[in-house]
């Protein structure tokens, strides 16, 4: 094998691990500060892709077309929090399963009510349709290129609003300890309000992005979110570093096996056989590392032991 | 008797009863949906064993309704095309006697259950919610990605599997089969819940410290209550299988794991027949509002969330009162 495609092959586990990134980001912000588990922020990522197709579509920019899909998500996402969501963080894992399942099936059959049983599709920015050539004679798609860049821009800045601006120190007392910040005066209804809406923002961020590569459908993300609880069962709940971490793992593990495990079986078994045999063990490439990851260390990577 | 005995009866005789009503008039929809009730009822049943009486969250328990599927799936074809299942080192053939697909299916569920309950069950809480989704979605890609067995398209069975001495493919036999079942699972899941290990899966349940400190250690408890009701589940695919003479990678499908925890809420959680009603209202609900409309996922959906939100406890619940067990 070429060291071109192995290094494509590199970028595009980074591109995919930095889209779970979004998505895992905003579910384990969701589960750390408010312990609510959240079916339905795939549901919020294909909200997003679905206004960015349509607004690009009408106006013929994919800039403006990001924006209303950062809206329309973060929009959704807080209208969801105080009208169902706030409910639930009282109530056990299984209500809140429940009602998010509910919510997805409200999601999914309204989108299909407004937009049709059809997919949308959604071209590339102009300014990033070609190609970029990198060092080493590789050329690599521009657009690719740009999304690992929000990626590993939107992560930085995360890490920024936690750990230095105010709503950062709220959201980590948060987690700490609910009753003590209630007490202390900060308006806690809203703070999750906000901390839901930030977490929607960014799953629609991801789903506008990967409107381009993809085609924008009902029942888009639901794929993407059990990755992304794959992602965050591996970088342990509630840390946005483990998610950081974990995502990259998942996009680089899947990516890659998908070339490496048919071909390194070709070596032993007929090539067919092992074009077969090699990419079903591919998908399932994934879950045996989170089950390794779980033998080893239950509580995720950057979890903290019960 | 007390009166939830009475009414979990009850309603097993009015299943009963639709069925036949459904044959008197000459409706075999009426008694494929009947069929159907009893068959969803049945993995419920499976489901409520760990996520009722043991706590256990599991969102995957459509991987073993699908294994279960599969399994007769994939015996039935080997015997339709007359090639054996496997030749080396030594001779199986395919076969399309139920009773033996059904010990296959339910011992194919409990084997794959075992691994992953033992990994699941390392954690808790939403830990094992989550993990439970992603083993079931692995199983559900390596089923597309595997193309001996129909891969996404799934696998068609030209025959209802044979039963001695019945004909499967007559409306009312299948569901008095499946009927059969039900009931005997349900009279075996009555008598596991109330044997020792039953109380030791309550409270580990309620109490898992208490419990160690009697001598029993939870997390043995929890995995059996888990392979067992895969096993459950894994007959109850068998079953949907042949009544539907399909297979295919959605009755692996996440979807069906979150509907499997709709019947059990619906019906009452830790109540016996509990997955019986919530399936039937299922059913119901699917048939009616889809007959009204084809966004009736979207009606369910609004219906589903009012009830978790608003009415706890389910239809038992409502009828019945307090759960004893509580």
């Amino acid at each position: 094998m070429t060291g071109t495609l192995l290094a494509e092959q590199v970028l595009n586990g980074l591109q995919f691990g930095v889209m779970l990134f979004l998505m895992a980001s905003g579910l384990t912000l969701v589960f750390g500060v408010m312990g609510l588990i959240n079916l339905a922020h795939g549901s919020l990522y294909m909200v997003g892709a679905f206004v960015c197709a349509a607004v690009a579509a009408a106006s013929g920019s994919f800039a403006i077309g990001l924006a209303a899909a950062l809206a329309a998500s973060a929009t959704a996402g807080a209208i969801v929090e105080v009208t169902v969501i706030r409910r639930l963080y009282d109530r056990n894992h299984l209500d809140q399963v429940l009602a998010t399942f509910a919510l997805i099936l409200i999601f999914s059959e309204g989108t299909r009510w407004i937009f049709g049983a059809f997919p949308l599709y959604l071209d590339v920015p102009a300014a990033l349709s070609g190609a970029v050539h990198l060092p080493g004679g590789l050329s690599y798609p521009a657009y690719r290129l740009a999304i690992i860049g929000v990626g590993l821009t939107v992560a930085a800045g995360l890490f920024l609003l936690i750990n230095l601006t105010g709503l950062g120190v709220r959201i980590r007392a948060g987690e700490a300890d609910r009753e003590m910040i209630a007490a202390l005066g900060i308006d806690i209804a809203r703070l999750y309000t906000i901390v839901f809406a930030l977490g929607a923002a960014l799953a629609g961020l991801a789903g506008a992005m990967i409107g381009p590569i993809q085609s924008v459908q009902v029942g888009m993300g639901e794929p993407v979110l059990i990755l992304a609880f794959v992602v965050v069962v591996i970088g342990g709940i509630g840390s946005i570093k483990g998610a950081l971490i974990g995502a990259i793992l998942v996009g680089m593990t899947d990516t890659t096996g998908r070339i490496l495990l048919p071909m390194l079986l070709s070596r032993v078994i007929e090539p067919a056989a092992a074009a077969t045999v090699g990419s079903a063990l591919a998908s399932m490439l994934i879950y045996v590392l989170m089950a390794t990851i779980l033998v080893w260390r239950p509580t995720g990577l950057v979890g903290k032991p019960r | 008797m007390n009166r939830e005995t009475a009414i979990n009866i009850g309603l097993l005789f009015a299943l009963l009863s639709a069925g036949l009503v459904a044959w008197a008039i000459d409706a075999p929809f009426g008694l494929t949906l009947a069929a159907k009730v009893a068959i969803l009822g049945l993995a419920g049943v499976g489901l409520n064993l760990a996520l009722g009486y043991g706590g256990l969250v599991s969102f995957g328990h459509a991987a073993f309704f699908g294994i279960g599927g599969y399994a007769a799936g994939i015996l039935a074809s080997h015997a339709q095309n007359y090639s054996p299942l496997l030749s080396w080192p030594f001779e199986i053939a395919g076969t399309t006697s139920m009773p033996v697909i059904w010990l296959v299916a339910v011992l194919a569920a409990g084997v794959a259950a075992l691994p992953i309950g033992a990994l699941s069950l390392r954690t808790g809480g939403v830990h094992f919610i989550m993990i439970t989704l992603a083993f079931a979605q692995m199983i559900y890609y390596f089923a597309i990605s595997w193309p001996a067995y129909g891969g996404e398209d799934g696998l068609s069975l030209y025959l209802r599997n044979g039963f001695p001495g019945l004909n499967t493919m007559d409306p009312l036999s299948f569901f008095l089969l499946c009927y059969g079942m039900l009931v005997l699972v349900l009279g075996l899941a009555a008598m596991l819940v109330r044997s020792r290990f039953g109380l030791a899966l309550e409270m580990s349940r309620q109490n898992a410290l208490r419990l160690g400190s009697l001598g029993i250690r939870p997390f043995d408890v929890r995995l059996i209550a888990f392979v067992l009701s895969a096993m459950i589940a894994g007959l109850s695919g068998a079953l949907f299988a042949d009544l539907n003479r399909f297979v295919s990678p959605t009755m692996l499908g996440w979807h069906l794991s979150g509907d499997l925890i709709v019947f059990v809420i619906i019906g009452g959680v830790g109540r016996l027949c509990g997955p019986v009603v919530g399936a039937a209202v299922f059913v119901i609900l699917e048939q009616q509002l889809g007959a009204l409309t084809e966004h009736w996922q979207l009606v369910f959906g609004v219906l589903l969330l009012l009830v978790v939100l608003f009415a706890r406890g389910g239809v038992i619940g409502l009828l019945a009162g307090r759960a004893s067990h509580v």
